[in-house]
């Protein structure tokens, strides 16, 4: 996309450096944490060591008696309230504090309320608790099975742990392409629990004030003003109105879909600080964070394609199981219950596809959120992706050909997947092409031909995702009844600054800039003459947040929308000032000049100045506009990556030797940023590929549950990624950007897992679950019989 | 307990507990709150400072330990109005996104170039392996310390 704006201005496609920086580099940031109020008091919370018992009884007594403690809040004193328990975003029911039982080890069970950090933390461990233990169910599979121990006693029709069954595409038609297909795979890919682990951990502070009856929680929060009307209906019955709710969400110290949930904390320190009057402060630390918090994926996925003899793909058919612990928290969209997982065909013109997902109650934590992911996208890319790999290799094709044979077309746009999703743009050909182009793919396969002669093992994968971003339309797109639309509100000064607000929350994507460089190329006026806020429902329009990639796909088309809308108004007051037909009007980016006259000209500036001091006669005063942006469709960011793994015979290690990551966002606003994000998105691919698993013994003790266990890539270990992109814009997206905070993390576990598979087909190898760890590789080169 | 030091060039003094954490002493008592925290095990680095000269992790050391001591946080870094070759870094390669472990990592950056003037890029990574960063994926931090080591080469 050509520049429209000179560097000063600042507009789209400008690597325009950060407005948040000068504050972060002086260690100036406001996270949660930092917020310290006068009288402040501080929660810590209990937590219990077993899965499934049975609570027999709280000791409160010692507790009570160190200096500092003022109370110990059990579920009893939760119940008075009926705030025991509280919905969940999917209209399951969870556990606030515990009344009967406990569901899973690091569950809480009581909170301290004390005077300092240091007294809560002491009387958190001198609370007693009696338990009993109760069998446990760790396993989703056995969960299902008949006879299981049913662990929803709190239901009282519920007979087994069955959550529920969702089926999506032509059943009818799937088996029909399966009966005639010439060749078949199947394949059973877990994608296991994970944690997204941002390295600021989640907390707030309540302050209710007593007088004039108004709750301000600052909150680790990616979508505030849905947590204010969740706080609203919750509890409404204890007084609590929603314009007596003031959420803030200050600087976040990274969010990745794990700040998205209302955690039973936050509920505590909320009616803790309704009861005392007083400000509570709660920070969960990292062992908190790792075992109580929502997880990730945790899918059992059970996959086949089928294809005709020639290698055209014909059909997919996918059976899951969903583990969502002791209730269903996930962070859908309500008429989702597995996300977007149904845009598991793919980057492939598959004729037909049919997919069965069936949640199951097990003894771990709840939740389902999305890992830097939109909606278990993530999910579905790495299934197809790895039954594409697997098709080609079965086939004795190479996979780059195979995916080039098999991919929809260009000229197939906008293209209406099996599955009922409409794409709306893509290039999926061109994004290989030039990823092969980068690594040098021909060289590499001779390479590893010779290499493997010599049996040295060295794989090279390919990932050609497609993902599904910008929820959503109104139309199919909610989360409790909340419209998925997003907001800006603009206004602009008599000086020609602006001030703009959102109801999306940045936590290191850098919103305050890239927002700022839409509104500049929109109106002219210097981005760093554009303070962008968010994150004070007092003060911000509503929104529904942000995750799932949304906030450039949904807030930046407001943002455009609401600059397209302040532009009709400039042109109007343009028109009167230089005393001319709106229609003899052109508009360049900052100014609107005279048809034929381009000396005769307004800027934005002088109108600006004009519609607070000398604006015609009829005409509110004022510059300013909102919009409430509701998109026509979802964005479709796509890319093609190759990555070079080679695997030591005897250690079984994998080296991620080069990775080159070429992405189609659409049109780019910041070019920096957008390599910045694609960045992190690796690294939060490699990661889970790799390293990262939270897994649970047969009594539900969780294994991953600290930093010393669950395995975050350092510098030493991530690769220097190799980026670039094509760019193939939305063609209903106001700006024809798409959205490309998580494309990495989706695309790129598949192009590992699919290089070490490479690296070891010869051998008999199919397929290797993520994490690919040393000691699962070694295991299986011992088992196929390769020498240490 | 009585505990003396220095900060970032002023002299500090409080009456804390025995067990009370340096990085509580910085944070909360002192209101220091450019130094982070992002875990129990010493893993993230978020809460990492200079120790008369040394990187330490403030989250692992009592407030007594550093008694007597010349401390140095993020908020000593820029002098005079004029910020240090590392924060400028940082902001012109991209180093930073939600800017939680920028704090540890600039720490720890300072204290490795002093040692190591002109480092290679494996070397950076090295240096920096007991700092997480859950965004940027490194590329750009390690390009933010060469930034700066140049800057630095260049201003003797």
């Amino acid at each position: 996309m050509a520049l429209r704006t000179s560097p000063e201005v600042g507009g789209m496609g400008h690597s325009l450096k950060r407005k948040e920086d000068p504050r972060f580099i002086r260690g100036k940031g406001t996270y949660v944490d930092d917020v310290q109020l006068p009288g402040m008091l501080y929660l810590d919370i209990v937590r219990s060591p077993h899965a499934h018992a049975k609570i027999k009884k709280i000791d409160s007594t010692k507790a009570l008696a160190v200096p500092g403690v003022l109370a110990v809040i059990t579920g009893e004193d939760l119940a008075k309230y009926n705030l025991h328990w509280m919905p969940t975003l999917m209209s399951d029911t969870q556990m606030v504090l515990p009344v009967e039982k406990v569901m899973y080890q690091a569950q809480e069970v009581a909170a301290v309320l004390a005077t300092s950090r240091y007294a809560a933390a002491d009387g958190a461990a001198a609370v007693t608790v009696d338990y009993e233990p109760l069998p446990v169910v760790v396993d989703p599979k056995k969960a299902l099975q008949p006879g299981a121990p049913v662990l929803r006693t709190d239901k009282k029709d519920k007979k087994d742990n069955h959550i529920w069954h969702w089926e999506w595409g032509d059943k009818a038609a799937t088996d029909r392409a399966f009966t005639e297909a010439s060749v078949t795979v199947k394949e059973d890919i877990y994608l296991p629990r994970i944690h997204v682990a941002s390295i600021e951990t989640c907390g707030c502070i309540a302050h209710f004030d007593k007088i004039d009856g108004k709750l301000t929680v600052w909150m680790t929060t990616q979508a505030p003003h849905a947590i204010r009307t969740v706080f609203a209906l919750v509890a409404g019955h204890v007084g609590l109105a929603e314009h007596k709710i003031r959420i803030i969400s200050p600087d976040i110290g990274g969010g990745f879909g794990g700040k998205v949930p209302v955690y039973p904390g936050y509920v505590i320190a909320v009616a803790a600080s309704v009861l005392t009057g007083k400000p509570v402060k709660w920070i969960e630390d990292r062992m908190e964070n790792l075992q109580a918090d929502s997880f990730a994926r945790d899918y059992h996925i059970s996959a086949e394609l089928a294809a005709r003899q020639d290698g055209t793909l014909t059909a997919l058919r996918i059976k899951t199981i969903a583990d969502h612990g002791y209730a269903d928290a996930a962070a859908n969209p309500s008429k989702f219950p597995a996300g977007l997982f149904h845009v598991c065909t793919g980057s492939y013109d598959l004729k037909s596809a049919h997919i069965e997902v069936d949640g199951a109650y097990t003894n771990k934590p709840p939740g389902g959120i999305a890992y830097r992911c939109s909606f278990r996208v993530t999910e579905a890319v790495h299934t197809i992706e790895r039954m594409v790999d697997l098709m080609a290799h079965q086939l004795g094709v190479d996979p780059a050909d195979f995916r080039m044979k098999n991919f929809v077309k260009p000229e197939q746009f906008p293209y209406k997947s099996a599955l009922g999703w409409e794409y709306d743009s893509g290039n999926y050909a061109g994004a290989l092409r030039k990823a092969m182009d980068t690594i040098g793919y021909a060289e590499l396969r001779r390479e590893q031909a010779e290499k493997r002669k010599r049996g040295v093992l060295m794989g090279v994968g390919i990932s050609s995702f497609t993902e599904i971003v910008g929820a959503g339309p109104s139309k199919h797109f909610d989360i409790l009844g909340l419209k998925m639309f997003d907001s800006c509100e603009i206004r602009v000064h008599p000086t020609g600054k602006a001030i703009a607000r959102f109801g999306t929350k940045s936590q290191g994507q850098g919103h305050e800039t890239t927002y700022a460089q839409i509104l500049a190329e929109e109106l002219g006026i210097p981005a760093n003459d554009i303070q962008v806020e968010e994150g004070d429902t007092d003060t911000a329009p509503y929104g529904l947040g942000t995750y799932a990639s949304r906030s450039t796909p949904v807030a930046g088309a407001a943002a455009a929308v609401a600059a397209r809308k302040v532009r009709d108004k400039a042109r109007k007051i343009a028109a009167y000032l230089l005393e001319v037909a709106e229609d003899d009007l052109v508009w360049e980016p900052g100014k609107f000049s005279v048809k034929g006259a381009p000396g005769k000209s307004k800027t934005i500036q002088d109108i600006a100045f004009a519609a607070y001091t000398n604006h015609p006669q009829g005409m509110e005063a004022g510059l300013e506009a909102v919009s409430y942006y509701d998109p026509p469709n979802l964005t479709y960011p796509f890319g093609s990556y190759i990555c070079v793994v080679d695997i030591d015979s005897g250690t079984g290690e994998v080296k991620v030797r080069r990775f080159v990551a070429i992405d189609d966002c659409g049109n780019i606003i910041n070019p920096m940023i957008v390599q910045g994000q694609v960045h992190g998105g690796l690294t939060m691919g490699l990661a889970p590929a790799l390293f990262e698993e939270i897994s649970y013994d047969e009594i539900g003790n969780i294994r991953g549950g600290s930093f010393i266990d669950y395995l975050l890539p350092t510098a030493v270990e991530t690769p220097k990624w190799e980026t670039g992109h094509t760019v193939t814009p939305s063609p209903h997206h106001p700006l024809g950007a798409k959205g490309v905070g998580e494309s990495a993390t989706v695309g790129a576990p598949a192009a590992i897992a699919n290089a070490v598979v490479d690296a070891l087909w010869h051998l008999g190898v199919r397929h290797v679950d993520i994490p690919i760890t040393p000691a699962k590789v070694w295991k299986l080169l011992r088992e196929k019989g390769v020498k240490e | 307990m009585l505990v003396k030091l220095s900060i970032n060039g002023e002299k500090h003094e409080a009456d804390v507990e025995p067990r009370l954490l340096l990085v509580h002493l910085l944070r909360d008592v002192l209101r220091l709150t450019g130094t982070h925290i992002g875990c129990d095990t010493t893993h993230c680095g978020a809460c990492t400072i200079l120790l008369d000269g040394r990187p330490v992790k403030s989250c692992t050391m009592f407030a007594v330990q550093a008694q007597g001591k010349e401390l140095m946080t993020v908020e000593g870094l820029e002098q005079n109005g004029k910020l240090h070759p590392l924060q400028e870094g940082f902001v012109a390669e991209h180093g930073l996104q939600c800017g939680y472990c920028t704090p540890g990592m600039l720490m720890t950056s300072y204290a490795f170039l002093k040692k190591h003037p002109s480092p290679t890029e494996d070397e950076i990574r090295w240096a920096i392996s007991g700092n997480l960063c859950r965004c940027t994926g490194y590329v750009n931090i390690v390009k933010a310390v060469q930034h700066a080591a140049a800057q630095i080469a260049g201003g003797k």
